[in-house]
């Protein structure tokens, strides 16, 4: 596949792990943001071909991970109470405090799994006498193919079409990682996807005022190992800028049609984060014109103090103070079938990709 | 037979009931089309006579779409079951059929179903010698299950075994792996996208005893890695052996459509289902000789030698990436969903 085998390429990955291991003279902590990334370093195996001295750490960048869980047992009471939900497959195996999604569907509720938000304006459609809410998790990378949904709803006038928003936003978390008193992170490698949609001027400022490089960084092989030289060049000469890796997915300013259709619908608001907490201006909220398409209005949410499960580190681990099998109950009491903790269930939370690719490999 | 003729459009309960209509369903539908001497008796089961050691091997085939591009629920039922049987080392020469219909199925999808069950069979060399029909109310089934059982007579020169995988053997596929699954979820509704994908859904029985015939004790095992995929069933038998499993990502035959389509579903192809592949466990110094002689039968055409069994990491797959890292293959837990982004 043009694009693609290139950049699975062994002679090019090797080149520049040669290249880390000759400009590197001491230990560097590097964050890599996104969950696809740590999915792509796991699953390659680059983590042990990395010198010593480079350090990754794993950052938030998982979304169903990030979900909270009263959006989770929100979801589940509609799905419970006859309402259609469509969702993406990998947020139907999170627990929530009770149960998940997949669990509420074995004792009946009527769960849609999609690869794509229209569709569930398709199902809406097809059931006018049925309420259907689709469960609109992710970074900026989802969010214009879900406003669009909302956008093909209003125009067909579906009065029985809602999303129960739960969108965040990179910018913010790695600000907040970053102002957490034990942050040890030297240097990051931005998350590609969500900068292909909106561009990455809005990192400008975060290099600048943490004095940190941030190299905005592909998912393959080749792009994960030039991603991490390009950040231990910098933190070897001294330099702190963005820059762009991933160039052939991601311009400066994104991808202007997309943030257009995410700025008809939404507005930067505040959001919880599950193992965070909440982080001011981190998410997006539906705009006014758009309140009609918010399920929690919609069905009313009633924001009762959940507990996760105290043996969980999930924070710790989203915020990259901890690795997953630094964890006490990894690999043991949690696992892919058992998980005490979102990490450990989508293929981008890093403990289920530590779990699947590299637990006790020899 | 055409639906004309019938005189019903739908199935209903009471082609379950065990009276008239279910012999007129029987009649007109089943004994016609499998007609042979074991079914032509009419009675509540057949008497066959086996030559020595029998194998036998059942599956229940719930797939949704019940049509899908390479095959149906029907050939799908034929080929699962009897290359199950020839993994055992054994020729299917029997099967069993039973079916659970929800009521309102289409007659004439019943009918193409029954039609690609024969087609499947008369080409896999087996008969059907009994069966059965249910009908479940609407709700309480999904258009059509499926149940078959297969019997075989085992080759006398073959010795299917784990016990008898040893340090060095080598591990063989026929073909492409994750064709059935993409094809499945390519037309899953919801999740379907555009493509050419189609099932590899078919009889492995020849391909497998002409190998047994031509190297005889020398291969170890054969297993089909149907749900749950290759790093299913080489995770199972790792532990099984209590040896390592070492393969190569860059040997694994993959078709690029397919390679694409897991790609943008986020799916690991080393777990998507097949139901026309089979992993071959054989002494190293055959490996050269079994390529050779796979890859001239159209089954085999894409035969690839993907790994071998090593003394290092017992009862783990480690699969050497093409850019020189390294990494578990677990198990499939759950079913495989779609990621996010």
């Amino acid at each position: 596949m043009k694009y693609l085998t290139e950049y699975r390429n062994l002679e090019a990955t090797k080149k520049y792990l040669k290249l880390i291991d000759k400009t590197i003279t001491k230990k560097w902590n590097i964050m890599e943001v996104c969950g696809g990334q740590t999915h792509g370093l796991v699953k390659n195996g680059i983590l042990e071909l990395l010198p010593d001295k480079v350090q990754m750490i794993h950052g938030p960048g998982c979304p169903v991970c990030v979900t909270p869980l009263n959006l989770i047992d929100k979801a589940i009471e509609l799905l419970e109470n006859g309402v259609i939900i469509c969702s993406f497959g990998d947020m139907i195996r999170v627990p929530g405090s009770t149960k998940s999604l997949l669990e509420a569907k074995a004792e009946g509720g009527d769960l849609r799994i999609l690869y794509s938000p229209i569709e569930a304006v398709k199902i809406a459609r097809n059931n006018p006498d049925k309420e259907v809410v689709f469960f609109a998790v992710g970074f900026e990378t989802t969010a214009p193919a879900n406003a669009l949904s909302v956008l093909h709803a209003q125009k067909e006038g579906l009065k029985n079409y809602s999303i129960l928003v739960s969108h965040v936003l990179v910018p913010p978390a790695m600000e907040a990682i970053l102002d957490d008193e034990f942050c040890n992170i030297d240097a990051f490698l931005g998350a590609g996807h969500v900068c292909a949609i909106m561009g990455y001027k809005a990192y400008y400022p975060l290099a600048e005022k943490y004095k940190i490089p941030i190299v905005i960084t592909g998912f393959e092989p080749v792009d994960l190992a030039q991603g991490i030289y390009m950040a231990v060049k910098q933190l070897e000469e001294g330099l702190h800028v963005v820059e762009n890796q991933y160039s052939r997915a991601v311009k400066e300013e994104g991808n202007v049609a997309a943030i257009n259709v995410i700025n008809q619908v939404f507005e930067v608001g505040n959001r919880e984060w599950r193992g965070i907490g909440e982080i001011p201006n981190s998410g997006y909220v539906l705009t006014p014109e758009f309140k009609a398409f918010d399920a929690e209005l919609k069905f009313g949410i009633s924001y009762i103090k959940v507990l996760e499960n105290p043996d969980c580190i999930a924070g710790e681990i989203l915020r990259g103070i901890k690795k997953p099998n630094e964890c006490s109950q990894f690999g043991k009491v949690c696992n892919p079938s058992n998980p005490l903790g979102a990490p450990m269930v989508s293929s981008e939370g890093a403990c289920a990709a530590y779990y699947h690719f590299s637990n006790n490999l020899e | 037979m055409n639906k004309e003729e019938l005189g019903f459009d739908t199935i209903n309960l009471g082609h379950g009931s065990g009276g008239l209509m279910t012999r007129d369903l029987l009649d007109k539908i089943i004994f016609k089309t499998f007609s042979n001497p074991f079914l032509d008796q009419k009675h509540d089961g057949s008497i066959v006579k086996f030559n020595g050691p029998t194998a036998i091997s059942t599956d229940s085939f719930v797939v949704s779409p019940v049509f899908f591009k390479g095959g149906n629920i029907g050939s799908l039922a034929v080929h699962g079951t009897v290359n199950d049987v020839a993994m055992c080392g054994a020729i299917p020469k029997y099967l069993t059929l039973a079916f659970i219909v929800e009521e309102g199925l289409k007659i004439e999808d019943f009918i193409a179903i029954v039609a690609s069950i024969k087609e499947a069979a008369d080409k896999c060399g087996v008969q059907i010698i009994t069966g059965d029909t249910k009908v479940v109310e609407r709700g309480k089934g999904d258009k059509i299950f499926i149940n078959t059982t297969g019997f075989g007579e085992v080759n006398p020169k073959a010795n299917i075994s784990t016990d008898n995988i040893k340090v060095g053997d080598k591990i063989i596929v026929n073909g492409f792996v994750a064709q059935h699954g993409m094809a499945i979820m390519s037309q899953r509704e919801g999740l379907e996208f555009e493509s050419t994908i189609e099932s590899d859904s078919t009889n492995l029985n020849f391909l497998v005893n002409d190998l047994i015939d031509a190297f005889g004790d020398k291969i170890h095992l054969f297993r089909d890695p149907t749900r749950g995929g290759i790093a299913s069933v080489l995770s199972e038998i790792s532990k099984d052996i209590n040896k390592g499993i070492t393969i190569h990502e860059d040997k694994i035959p993959l078709e690029k459509q397919v390679a694409a389509a897991c790609e943008i579903l986020g799916l690991d192809p080393l777990y998507v289902a097949n139901e026309g592949l089979f992993i071959a466990i054989i002494d190293s110094e055959i490996a050269d000789a079994v390529l050779e002689q796979m890859i001239k039968d159209e089954k085999g055409i894409n035969s690839a030698c993907i790994g071998e069994i090593t003394e290092v990491h017992p009862s783990k797959v480690v699969m050497h990436s093409s850019v020189g890292g390294k990494r578990i293959i677990s198990p499939l837990i759950g079913e495989q969903l779609p990621r996010i982004c």
